[in-house]
């Protein structure tokens, strides 16, 4: 697409990649996650790699570092093309990666993190500790880092842990830095020294790449860009050719692939009322009400505190103010036993570790929450609960040979199928639904959209918070976008278009 | 039925069975009705503790105090009994079960709301304990001569051929047997330890979930330790020292793990019986009880190693066409 030996970078650096995967396919069962991808990383240069959630952006990091090996596809460093069987291959071809939340050791000092697997040894094998602490001084000085090599770094906050993190990738000369949204978690101020840390790295030729939702900071460190979507990789090139539409329209722009079976349903009453609610840390000032028959599509990026708001609406966490009715009168919700009691429920997003219970049989699983309707003066009646497990899972069309098998030994579609069953078979009114069909497949995927349709159609009222714009665009009634805890718009109609999800989620022409 | 023989429990009743007949060929008299009777009225007191720690581990904490409670409460049901020989037994039982369960509670209370570690909460309660019985008996034992004869005969008691010991353990495991399959507690226990974040979804409370399998295992092992100390006439400050460990292994040789969530209160009552039943081999044969220590240890680490491995092939499984024969 680009003669880039004639367009030099800004930087005026090498035009030749240190770096480059092309062809690079990984599948996983039922999810091919990426698809022949290629990406190129030039020394002295910063790639962003932009994406939707789901778009293979973590995918692809796991294979440069070397801890997902590819289906398919080539890797080449200098040319020459090489394989990563393990993560220390990755890191002795010189590739490291500073992860949103730092991978280090909390109990160890500042030292030992940067030098952890490469010590410097004295007599007898040993460690050389004046050596390290030496050594690790000198790399801090480098970044500017104010740091006691001897400090234990579980006394550090978040952005002098990158720093260690980077004195890290600085210790092993470090060719190909990849930073997962460094800045994520880090105020303005730490943000801003991180982004001299980076045109540091890149003046001393260092390839960077810079996974990042926040445009603003891709315009100004990048300077060149890959969009990915799908797991495929669908443009590349320099940022001074680019601007924010034409990003935007690559990240979302795709054909809907899949009919969604949305009926045509009356929206009631409203059911819910949210009022003014706060967390001192995750949200604040949420308004929204929700009617029966309707999907309410809750849409933002990681970390705009969807979750964690639908977490305080069900009573896991407590809200600092605020107020929830239902059906125009308050409710007071202490605990989610209290929310299950106004009806309702709450089917989690990490089903391995909130959703399904591993060890138990699948009937025991779906009646848990309704242990009362199925018990008489105090003693469960088995028959009853399989009653109970049958009526929900049939309806669901879950697929297991007897209801007795155990969760764990169903596929993640199935155990999907089994969560919504269990909060189905307390007839709720509401139930709000987080990333319902994240890591499913295809399959499975039509049936709870299916289900979805069916629910709402059948007058529930349903919340569904999901990060995959086809899903939001084709189920929701309405959509409320949510930007760093706060609501950044609530759309409906023939508003509802990728473009404007994108732009309000990702804050794009708002104010800062 | 193919299921059950594939089973943790199978595989320990055809490991007892065949403990049975190898003693049995040396020795036919282990097994007479008589002498079998006598082993199981031996393990009573284990399985009883047994059960509490069954519950215990299911929501995935542990409780070391159990021997300690066994022993705390032993020695004030022996001193009461040594001032005021007048206290009839349903008193003293009465006593007994309140005060077993109260210690149970103050472990159950400090890992629910103060969110400590079970294991360093029962560290403590366990040395508490122990302190408190010799603070209140002065290091002094209480003799059989001291006791009276109602207090000391009612675990010893027949009824029906077997000791009243025998009968309460036979009891307890029957209605755990129950509590775990048919009620909401039971059901809880499992899907607290099986995963305590989906159970918090569920709506279940974890920390209440967790403090009344304390207090039930503490209600048990102050029950136990009545009949412990009634049945061997003597109460001293280290009663059943260490016992808590034998406790702990009857479970894990029975299948439960560790981990939580998994395991049946009829594999604890199989590991008990396999701990019992070699105790009570070993001195028959004529093997130094030094030895029973190591065959007792191999046991925990040879069900330890089959519980790992049970755990592994319950992973995810990938292959669709697997699917169904799981």
């Amino acid at each position: 697409m680009l003669q880039s030996a004639e367009i030099g970078p800004a930087s005026g650096v090498s035009t030749t990649p240190v770096m480059a995967l092309s062809g690079i396919t990984k599948t996983f069962p039922g999810v091919r996650a990426l698809s022949e991808v290629s990406l190129e990383l030039y020394p002295g240069q910063v790639t962003a790699l932009v994406g939707e959630n789901g778009a293979g952006k973590s995918t692809i990091v796991k294979v440069l570092t070397g801890i997902l090996q590819p289906n398919e596809g080539r890797i080449e460093i200098d040319g020459q093309e090489t394989t990563f069987p393990t993560a220390l291959h990755a890191t002795q071809a010189g590739i490291t990666a500073i992860h949103q939340e730092t991978v280090l050791f909390d109990e160890l000092t500042v030292a030992e993190n940067i030098f952890i697997g490469h010590a410097p040894r004295g007599r007898f094998g040993l460690i050389d500790w004046p050596a390290m602490r030496r050594k690790a001084k000198d790399i801090l000085d480098r970044i500017d880092a104010p740091l006691d090599p001897m400090m234990p770094l579980k006394e550090l906050g978040i952005a002098n842990k990158h720093l260690v993190a980077i004195a890290r990738a600085l210790s092993v000369d470090a060719r190909v830095v990849i930073m997962d949204e460094p800045t994520a978690a880090l105020s303005q101020k730490e943000i801003e020294e991180l982004y001299e840390l980076v045109e540091r790295l890149k003046s001393e030729g260092r390839a960077i790449l810079f996974i990042s939702h926040k445009f603003d900071e891709i315009f100004r460190i990048a300077d060149r860009y890959t969009v990915f979507r799908d797991g495929q990789q669908v443009g590349a090139g320099l940022m001074s050719d680019v601007d924010e539409a034409e990003l935007v329209r690559l990240m979302v722009g795709r054909d809907v692939d899949h009919i969604f079976p949305k009926s045509e349903h009356r929206v009631g009453d409203t059911v819910l009322q949210v009022e003014g609610f706060a967390h001192p840390t995750e949200f604040d000032g949420i308004n929204f009400e929700l009617r029966k028959g309707e999907i309410l599509g809750f849409y933002g990026l990681v970390g705009a505190g969807r979750s964690e708001l639908m977490q305080a609406i069900f009573g896991i966490t407590r809200p600092s103010g605020g107020k929830i009715r239902i059906d125009g009168s308050d409710a007071a919700i202490h605990s989610p036993a209290d929310a299950i009691a106004n009806g309702i429920v709450y089917v989690p997003e990490d089903r391995g570790k909130q959703g399904a219970i591993m060890g138990l049989p699948i009937f025991q699983n779906v009646t848990l929450p309704s242990l009362s309707q199925t018990s008489n003066r105090g003693f469960l009646r088995l028959a009853e609960e399989f009653k109970l497990a049958r009526e929900y899972t049939e309806r669901l069309d879950l697929r297991a040979a007897s209801l007795d098998q155990d969760v764990g030994n169903l596929s993640g579609g199935n155990q999907q199928k089994v969560v919504i069953a269990k909060w189905l078979a307390t007839k709720p009114r509401v139930i709000i639904l987080d990333e319902p069909t994240k890591g499913i497949d295809i399959g499975s995927k039509a049936a709870v959209h299916a289900f979805m349709a069916e629910l709402a159609a059948q007058g529930l009222a349903v919340i569904m918070v999901s990060s995959e714009i086809p899903e939001i665009l084709g189920m929701s009634d309405r959509v409320i976008v949510m930007r760093e805890g706060l609501i950044a718009a609530e759309i409906a109609g023939g508003d509802l278009t990728p473009e404007t999800l994108v732009r309000h989620a990702a804050g794009i022409g708002a104010k800062p | 039925m193919t299921q059950f023989l594939k089973s943790r429990e199978a595989l320990l009743i055809a490991v007892i069975v065949a403990l049975l007949a190898l003693i049995a060929s040396r020795f036919p008299a282990f097994i007479e009705p008589s002498n079998l009777s006598k082993v199981f009225n031996d393990t009573s007191p284990l399985i009883l503790l047994a059960i509490g720690q069954t519950l215990v581990i299911l929501t995935r904490c542990i409780d070391l105090s159990v021997a300690a409670n066994l022993a705390l409460t032993g020695m004030v049901c022996a001193m009461l009994n040594a001032s005021m020989p007048g206290i009839p037994i349903p008193v003293i039982l009465a006593i007994a079960v309140s005060m077993g369960a109260v210690m149970g509670a103050i472990n159950g209370l400090l890992v629910w709301t103060l969110s400590i570690p079970p294991i360093v909460v029962t560290l403590g309660t366990m040395t508490i304990y122990r302190g408190i019985i010799f603070v209140i008996s002065g290091g002094e034992w209480v003799n059989s001569h001291e006791m009276s004869a109602a207090f000391t005969g009612f675990p010893r008691a027949e009824v029906l051929g077997l000791p009243m010991l025998s009968w309460i353990a036979i009891i307890a495991v029957a209605m755990f047997l129950l509590v775990i399959a048919r009620t909401p507690l039971g059901r809880a226990f499992y899907a607290v330890g099986g995963n305590p974040n989906a159970a918090v979804y569920t709506g279940l409370n974890v920390g209440r979930t967790q403090f009344w399998a304390f207090v039930i295992s503490g209600t048990l092992a102050g029950l136990t330790g009545y009949l412990w100390v009634a049945r061997y006439a003597v109460a001293y400050v280290d009663i059943a020292g260490g016992f808590e460990l034998e406790v702990v292994a009857a479970c894990v040789i029975g299948g439960i793990s560790i981990a939580g969530g998994a395991g049946t209160i009829l594999g604890t009552l199989l590991g008990a019986l396999f701990l019992g039943i070699v105790k009570n081999a070993l001195p028959v044969i004529g093997i130094s009880p030094f030895w029973q220590l190591a065959i007792s240890g191999s046991a925990i680490v040879i069900a330890v190693a089959f519980n790992a491995r049970a755990s592994r092939t319950k992973g995810r499984i990938i292959l669709k066409r697997a699917e169904g024969t799981a």
